[in-house]
């Protein structure tokens, strides 16, 4: 366990390392801001919490000793990702406590916790952190795990989000999301960026930067590459983004307009809408670019917003088929497709959860849009948003949060709801317009 | 004496443009298509330079040269009153059908697009904000394609016309009410 977790912060080292010196630096300052001005520093973006998960897990989070000063606020970031999940109710035994230490039972009762995490983080002679932390069940008074990450000062950040997934994993079963990351786009006046953060808006990069807009992000399965679609040649066009070399390539520029790439699970085949015969329509092309586009439905009307289920043998998208938007399903490699939406005359962005349950889009009423989601094995349908100018909703991984794009005070911001629609997230950034978020795999 | 001042004139006015089109950025109507259409449409092309090359100049015949005359403004892209200086064609609500009074519009653009095989147009389609980005590219791409294949009722040929669409993304009018929603609900016409 420990060996694994180190050699992912390696991996993570080595991403960093290929950064353009533009981005590096980007990446320095970043780290010198909140060096010089702590936790309280969200670099671009701004997030706000509302309500709380149906049942909330006690657990208290003490300080970790340390040996030198850390250039990040490890314990904040862990409290601050476990409490933002609105599973946790955090505790503050206001103390500092070593993994090796005892804990003082009696007291963490007296504080109502049921758990307690340890630490301690040491500096390694070649300037790395060594995080050691240790997570307690506080009733029967044992060990639940205990762990290492040696990480550069650059990582820490990603090493304390690890510290919480690894804690909310033991504590809830689920596989945590916070190390994970987002990409969205940002709009300020005519500047497009695609944008990649941390789940918390931290660590903000921007892979692409451009005057022409940029729609329809998405995460390849491991996480290396985004596609997404660009009007830089005053036209839709798909490309697929390497993240780590910033190499293009072009996935789809076919005669008329090119948009809605979805990944299929092998991260090899990207499934399309394509104008080249008439009216909107889904084809697949090879992700790297070669090889015909195939198309895989013939309506007389508008087909699109692909995306494949999660074993990858059906293909979800929007058809007006029928007189007005829905969500259909298709094989994968094209055949009869069946209606799954009826209950408003809008329903758009279909996207399937992680586990292959459940279907989310986006659904009008009154003229207002809500995310809504509903179980594809014949469940009811529930509205989980408030209800406005929602867009593009994208899973956590985990399949607990789905985050979506809306309005608020005339301005483009995120909100991640919890599927229960219990727990919310605002994200608002100084990039400006924040829209089309789309949620990052795991990171292993 | 005359004409051949003429033609020396012509031909130092083709010069002109020539020199002009490649070191000055045009408009794009001006730059690419109008003089050299106007020639290959009359017929003519080239005829000022065969008197140098086939005949003997000094003979009586020779002396009597056509002239070539270029005038930009005859070319009706650029006549602010005809109907092709339209370029936008607007849309009702939830609508994706060419409204009677944009037909003259298409027929115009038909009938140039006709004439002269070698211009090219792209069909931008736009939609309103309202509704999710993905599915208004495809509302704006039915706009578009609309145009698209009534030019193509009317003649114009495949190669000469791309249907592609901006959605949403490209607003003409910014504001969140009806008349710029009825402003972005557009398919324009662009020359290449």
């Amino acid at each position: 366990m420990v060996a694994s977790i180190q050699s992912q912060t390696g991996k993570k080292q080595s991403q960093t390392a290929r950064l353009t010196p533009l981005a590096r630096l980007a990446v320095v300052a970043l780290l010198a801001g909140a060096a010089i001005l702590g936790a309280n520093v969200q670099a671009q973006m701004r997030i706000d919490v509302s309500g709380v998960g149906a049942t909330q897990y006690p657990i208290a989070i003490a300080n970790f000793s340390a040996d030198s000063a850390v250039p990040v606020e490890v314990v904040n970031i862990i409290r601050n990702d476990l409490a933002r999940s609105g599973a946790f109710k955090i505790i503050d035994p206001q103390t500092q406590l070593a993994d090796t230490a005892t804990p003082n039972w009696a007291d963490l009762r007296g504080k109502s916790a049921d758990a307690v995490l340890a630490g301690s983080i040491a500096k390694l002679a070649d300037g790395r952190y060594d995080v050691r932390f240790k997570l307690s069940d506080v009733v029967r008074q044992s060990n639940l795990t205990a762990e290492s990450i040696v990480s550069s000062s650059a990582d820490l950040r990603f090493a304390a989000h690890k510290i919480a997934d690894t804690v909310f994993e033991k504590l809830t079963g689920d596989k945590g999301i916070f190390a994970t990351r987002i990409a969205f786009v940002t709009k300020a006046g005519k500047n497009f960026r695609l944008n990649i953060a941390d789940w918390d808006g931290e660590n903000v990069q921007s892979p692409l930067v451009s005057n022409e807009p940029i729609v329809s992000p998405s995460w390849s399965p491991d996480g290396s590459r985004l596609a997404y679609v660009s009007f830089e040649t005053k036209k839709p066009v798909v490309y697929v983004h390497v993240l780590a070399s910033a190499q293009r390539i072009v996935a789809a520029n076919f005669k008329g307009s090119n948009s809605a790439p979805g990944w299929s699970p092998d991260g090899k085949t990207l499934a399309v809408t394509l104008t080249r015969d008439g009216l909107s329509q889904l084809y697949l092309v090879d992700a790297d670019g070669s090889g015909n586009p195939r198309k895989i439905t013939s309506s007389s009307g508008i087909d699109t917003e692909p995306v494949y289920s999660a074993d990858g043998r059906n293909i979800y998208f929007t058809s007006d088929r029928g007189g007005s938007p829905q969500i259909y399903r298709v094989p994968a490699q094209g055949g009869d497709a069946v209606r799954i939406t009826f209950n408003a005359p809008y329903n758009v962005s279909p996207r399937v959860s992680p586990d292959g349950k459940y279907l989310a889009y986006v659904s009008r009423r009154d003229n207002k849009y809500f995310v809504a989601m509903k179980e594809l094995a014949g469940g009811s349908e529930q509205l989980i948003s408030d209800g406005g100018r929602e867009e593009s909703p994208s899973f956590a991984p985990n399949g607990r949060w789905i985050m979506y794009a809306t309005q608020t005070t005339g301005k483009d911001t995120l909100m991640a709801v919890s599927v229960d629609g219990r727990v919310k997230q605002r994200l608002t950034s100084g990039l400006g317009d924040i829209r089309e978020p789309t949620w990052g795999p795991l990171t292993k | 004496m005359n004409k051949s001042l003429a033609t020396l004139l012509a031909a130092g006015t083709l010069a002109l443009l020539a020199a002009c089109a490649s070191t000055v950025d045009l408009d794009e109507s001006a730059n690419k298509g109008a003089p050299i259409e106007n020639r290959g449409t009359a017929g003519s092309s080239g005829s000022s330079g065969s008197s140098a090359t086939g005949v003997d100049p000094n003979s009586a015949s020779s002396r009597n040269t056509p002239t070539v005359v270029v005038d930009t403004t005859k070319d009706g892209l650029n006549d602010p009153n005809s109907p092709l200086a339209k370029r936008s064609i607007y849309f009702d609500y939830d609508s994706f059908v060419i409204r009677e009074d944009f037909r003259v519009v298409v027929d115009a653009h038909a009938k140039y697009l006709n004439a002269n095989k070698t211009r090219k147009i792209v069909i931008q389609g736009n939609t309103d904000e309202r509704g999710g980005r993905e599915y208004n590219l495809a509302l704006g791409q039915k706009r578009a394609e609309a145009v698209r294949k009534a030019l193509a009722t009317l003649g114009v040929t495949e190669v000469q016309v791309e249907a592609v669409s901006f959605g949403e993304e490209k607003p003409k009018a910014t504001g969140s009410d009806e008349a710029s929603y009825g402003e972005n609900r557009r398919a324009d016409i662009v020359y290449q």
